[in-house]
């Protein structure tokens, strides 16, 4: 790890501040993904402005949404009354991410900022018509990620918070990437009173995405038989050592199955 | 008065002594200790595989922040450094011996794997030796590298000494016997196997802090290895040309070894080095990702095999040839793995009239590869058991009844395989009967048929394994071509209060040895094991020792302070003998007393300790005062632990996932010091072997880039990947050792992989699928599934 500077300010605007008077300054919010980068001498951030003292921690019912604090950690959210009750599958999503410390540190802003291809936040985020709320403005979860480790946020932009609709029903059925767990594929389903969202995370070469097909085919009728006949395409699906696109794209209709299940 | 504790002797499952301090972070590892004055290295490494240097430029990082000291190839030529030796050698079939190219400390004009170390940078902080690193500016010519062992051959020469890449091209057994055997065989079975490559990833990395003392001109090297004494023999007499007694070597609590913390690597060597010319203790750690790229791995076989059987399915003869990767130079035991501990192993517990193998071992551009837990065993019985399995479908047996008729009849021993072991005892069919029972083989088939109600893809596979541990006699393998004896060494000190220091020369990284070893000596006494301390890892305290790996530690270890035991028991004898006023042939010793027989006078142990330190009432014409004794114990065998496991698993056809939803493993390790401890290892072992059929494989890109360097990406078994294992036993004692003992340590890692694919095809023979290689990824077994579902459309 390169030496860099540390501060640790008590709210938003403090944090904005800070990170401003940096050259290229970092949020630094579980650290669960910016420390490692930073131990091997992948980044050279000029300062890290840690936001876990800015009150962003905060769960919320919001009537039709559930808005959650970016610095919310994901065993925060697993365990938490509110999301158990409106969205469990939310609360599912939190429970499977990582292990016992890693959801104790790591957080939603930190996932859904960096945007992982194969995190399982953003699959949330995009079948939940999720808003992603700044410093500055309310970004609607289509408009927020825009490819692999890209959003919308523009340079020194903050996620203080994300709303996520309450759907009818949903479900997120991950399979795990036999190493590193992370998902190789993740399916979050969710039915609202105007059609179903399917948005499949750990799969796509330009990160998470929704799939209109299926969405199609679970909207007029949601049950694992819906999506029989249908083809899934391997194309524009990423393929490594642990899986093929091909194989991605019949995990990608399984776990579906599975979460209408 | 002491009231007299329990006493938890042989055979008896006592918790184990030293985890109160692994488990509350006590543990002293080679990293937690520092020196005054320490500076930390850092090794600058080839981020190519194959090149050669033009030129290294370290002007820059010289008068970096904090740099004491940058070196390079070029400085350890100059002080005429040796590098790391390769322990033992093999002939070559035409007559020549094994190629041993030199492997410097630093690289000399070329690289050959991505981690090879170019420079060491010495500075206060790791931060500022690797800042100072990145300075370094080296050129490279890069050459073609060659990744694939198997076409080594055909790929650009990585050493001059080792033409065509092959190492050496080592053969046993009777070929023309074994070919004839094969031509006129009923049916002849074939098979080829991939042993796939894994990173051995002990918890804890390799380390090292080295620390020269010019008042007396001699080192203190504190390092992670399973055998002190070999590091500093070979480090003393072969690396720096200065008396051993000049080099103290600790290797202090050990996390895990697996095999790779065997050797002498360039990095300790450089720290002991680095320490004089610098004149400060010198450490070094690796972080994982140094552990992935630079410590030994294990496997990388490819084996064609041919098993040929006559009309009544009784085998008549093996032939086996073998291509294996031993990576970009020798290590240590590199060789002897893949073709002593390979080859020998071929007839298992098979009655087998004729054998006949060959080794090819290829350099590559990749790290070295040597021991890992089971080393050429696990190979040797996964070529085999897969066979087996194989052969017994192809006839069109049951694999247990296929096996039992080949079986080596419990009257043919001693038995002498036609590749060199000589089986001292072993009884196979009990250990196949009872782990049979315990995975209720015979309703097997109701459970596949209930599973497929459930759309899932049941199987069952077994693995009847035979395992050759704690190698010995030093004759013959000096014989084989090792370059060290085989014996191990024990020194029991008797203090004059009656407890026992106990010196091993077998090291503990995570075996138990204060607890089992303590055991012995508790046992044989009659004295509480918590008045026995065990002392290992210190050369300047312990006897020279050849250290821990190849199971050998009980049966060789243990059996040395069996000995000193013996000795000491002996001479107390006779000292009771004076205090009693008796014949010591009268003196019997039981219970922890000196009787003198018939009647009821007797001496404790405790008050014969004290006699010996305080000789005031003592036999010292005849008698040496004091009670310390020392053992040399040259096992005049191999020990010979066999047994059964079978695997049961379930697969998921929409997925491929391969569930392991039972596990029956019935060993025969002779007799048992410490039933817990071997239940762990047996169950340490298995888990291994799960990884190595189901999770784990070491991959490197055609660039030569290693591209399972993390934990991201490198799949370790967890505990939900394995099922609750049945363990049990049966027991032939060793014939030629005093305990009884043999080995336990590798035997779940050498059993378990051809169980577990075994019972993966098994799952999948209804679909027509007859191979599958390691790791059985789900993505691999879902391929396999579709292919054979097109197979059958068309
Ligand atoms: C072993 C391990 C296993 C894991 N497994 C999973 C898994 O199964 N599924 C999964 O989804 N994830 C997984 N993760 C990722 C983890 O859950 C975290 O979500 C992720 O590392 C980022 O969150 P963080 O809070 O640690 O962010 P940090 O590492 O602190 O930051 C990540 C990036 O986001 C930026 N950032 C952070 N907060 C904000 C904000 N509020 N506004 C703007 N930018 C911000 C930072 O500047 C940085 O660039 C795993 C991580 C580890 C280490």
């Amino acid at each position: 790890m390169y030496s860099t500077k540390y501060i640790k300010p008590n709210s938003t605007s403090e944090a904005l501040e800070a990170i401003k008077s940096m050259g290229e300054g970092k949020f630094l919010a579980g650290g669960m993904t910016l420390i490692p980068t930073l131990k091997q001498r992948l980044a050279s951030p000029d300062g890290l402005v840690d936001i876990s003292g800015c009150d962003l921690d905060s769960i919320s019912d919001e009537g039709d949404a559930i808005k959650i604090g970016a610095m919310t950690k994901h065993a925060s959210v697993a365990e938490s009354g509110l999301v158990n009750k409106a969205i469990p599958a939310l609360a599912k999503l939190a429970d499977g991410i990582g292990d016992r410390q890693v959801r104790n540190r790591g957080t939603l802003g930190g996932s859904v900022a960096n945007n992982d291809p194969s995190a399982c936040y953003p699959s949330a985020v995009l079948a939940l018509k999720a808003i992603v709320h700044t410093n500055t403005r309310s970004i609607e979860a289509d408009e927020f990620f825009t490819g692999m480790f890209e959003t919308a946020l523009e340079e020194n932009e903050i996620i203080e918070a994300i709303s996520f609709s309450k759907p009818t029903r949903a479900n997120y059925v991950k399979f795990p990437n036999p190493a590193s767990r992370y998902a190789m594929v993740g399916v979050f389903v969710a039915q609202f009173n105007d059609g179903v969202r399917v948005a499949v995370t750990g799969a796509g070469e330009g990160g998470v995405f929704r799939h209109a097909e299926m969405e199609a085919a679970l909207s007029s009728n949601y049950n694992a038989d819906a999506l029989s006949a249908l083809e899934i395409s391997s194309e524009g699906l990423i393929s490594d050592l642990h899986a093929s696109p091909e194989y991605r794209a019949n995990l990608i209709k399984e776990m579906t199955k599975r979460a209408v299940a | 008065m002491n009231e007299v504790t329990k006493i938890d002797g042989i055979g008896s499952s006592v918790r184990r002594t030293e985890d109160k301090k692994f488990l509350t972070g006590k543990g002293r590892y080679t990293d937690d200790i520092n020196r005054p004055g320490q500076v930390q290295a850092y090794f600058l490494r080839s981020d190519v595989a194959h090149a050669e240097i033009k030129s290294i430029d370290t002007k820059a990082a010289q008068s970096a922040p904090g740099v004491v000291g940058v070196f390079t190839g070029s400085d350890i030529a100059a002080d005429k450094v040796g590098g790391p030796i390769c322990g033992w050698v093999v002939p070559c079939r035409d007559g020549s011996s094994t190629k041993e190219p030199p492997h410097p400390l630093l690289a000399q004009g070329k690289v050959r794997f991505v981690g090879d170390a170019v420079a060491v940078v010495v500075a206060e902080t790791m931060e500022q030796a690797k800042s100072a690193a990145e300075l370094i500016d080296v050129d490279y010519n890069e050459l073609t590298p060659v990744v694939d062992f198997v076409s080594a051959d055909k790929g650009a020469q990585i050493h001059e000494e080792v033409p065509n890449n092959c190492y050496f091209d080592w053969e046993l057994g009777d070929e023309s016997a074994t070919n004839k055997a094969i031509e006129s065989a009923a049916k002849v079975v074939k098979l080829s196997v991939r042993n796939n490559r894994l990173v051995p990833n002990a918890m804890e990395p390799r380390s090292a802090l080295a620390e020269y003392d010019s008042l007396d001109e001699s080192y203190t090297l504190h390092t992670t290895s399973q055998n002190p004494h070999l590091t500093r023999l070979v480090l003393a007499a072969f690396m720096f040309a200065i008396p051993e007694s000049k080099l103290r070597v600790i290797a202090p609590d050990v996390g895990g070894g697996f095999g790779s913390k065997i050797y002498v690597y360039i990095e300790e060597a450089v720290c002991v080095w680095a320490s004089k010319k610098i004149g400060r203790p010198v450490k070094w750690t690796a972080d994982r990702t140094q552990a992935f790229l630079t410590d030994c791995h294990g496997r990388d076989h490819v084996n064609d095999v041919q098993l040929a059987l006559d009309e009544n399915n009784k085998i008549i003869g093996l032939r086996v040839d073998t291509v294996c990767n031993l990576g970009a130079y020798l290590s240590a035991f590199s060789v002897v793995v893949p073709t002593i501990l390979h080859g020998t192993l071929l007839s298992g517990q098979y009655d087998i009239p004729t054998i006949y193998t060959n080794v090819k071992g290829m350099a590559t551009n990749t790290v070295n590869v040597d021991a890992y837990r089971g080393a050429g065993r696990p190979e040797a019985t996964y070529l085999l058991e897969r066979t087996m399995e194989t052969a017994a479908k192809e006839v069109g047996m049951d694999p247990a009844e296929f096996r039992r008729i080949n079986f080596i009849p419990k009257d043919a021993f001693p038995y002498q395989t036609q590749v060199a072991l000589q089986y001292d005892i072993g009884d196979y069919e009990p250990h196949l009967d009872k782990a049979m029972e315990m995975i209720d083989y015979s309703n097997f088939e109701k459970r596949r048929a209930e599973a497929a109600k459930r759309g899932m893809y049941r199987g069952i596979g077994m693995s009847s394994y035979i395992e050759a541990c704690g190698l010995a006699p030093s004759a013959v393998v000096g014989a084989l071509g090792g370059r060290v004896g085989q014996w191990e060494s024990a020194s029991v000190r008797v203090n004059p209060t009656g407890t026992i220091s106990v010196f091993t020369g077998s090291h503990s990284h995570g075996q138990g040895h204060a607890t089992t070893f303590a055991q012995i000596v508790a046992d044989k006494l009659g004295i509480p094991m918590e008045n026995v301390e065990v002392i290992h890892g210190d050369t300047d305290k312990t006897p020279f020792g050849m250290g821990s790996y190849g199971s050998r530690s009980l049966a060789s270890g243990g059996s040395a302070i069996s000995k000193a035991v013996d000795k000491i028991i002996n001479k107390s004898k006779k000292i009771a003998a004076h205090l009693l006023e008796a014949s010591e042939d009268d003196i019997d010793f039981k219970d922890g007393k000196f009787v003198v027989g018939g009647t009821d006078k007797e001496k404790a142990f405790g008050e014969i300790a004290l006699a010996a330190y305080v000789p005031h009432n003592y036999p010292l014409e005849t008698l040496e005062p004091g009670l310390e004794e020392n053992a040399f114990y040259d096992p005049t065998n191999f020990v010979f632990p066999s047994g059964t496991h079978i695997a049961e698993v379930e697969i998921d056809p929409a997925t491929g996932v391969v569930e392991v939803v039972d596990w029956a493993a019935c060993d025969d390790f002779g007799n048992l010091v410490n039933p817990m401890i071997v239940e762990g290892q047996v169950h340490g072992g298995i888990a291994q072997g799960i990884g190595q059929a189901l999770l784990e494989d070491a991959h490197y890109d055609e660039n030569g880039q290693l591209l399972t360097a993390s934990y991201m990406d490198y799949c370790m078994p967890r505990a939900d990947d394995l099922p609750s294992f049945k363990v049990g036993y049966t027991n032939t004692p060793c014939t030629h050792n005093d305990l009884g003992v043999k080995g336990c340590g590798e035997a779940g890692a050498i059993a378990s992989p051809p169980a577990l694919i075994n019972a993966v095809i098994d799952a999948l023979s209804p679909l027509g699928v007859t191979d599958m290689s390691m790791p059985a990824t789900p993505q691999k077994v879902w391929k396999a599934i579709q292919e054979s579902q097109s197979v059958a459309a068309e």
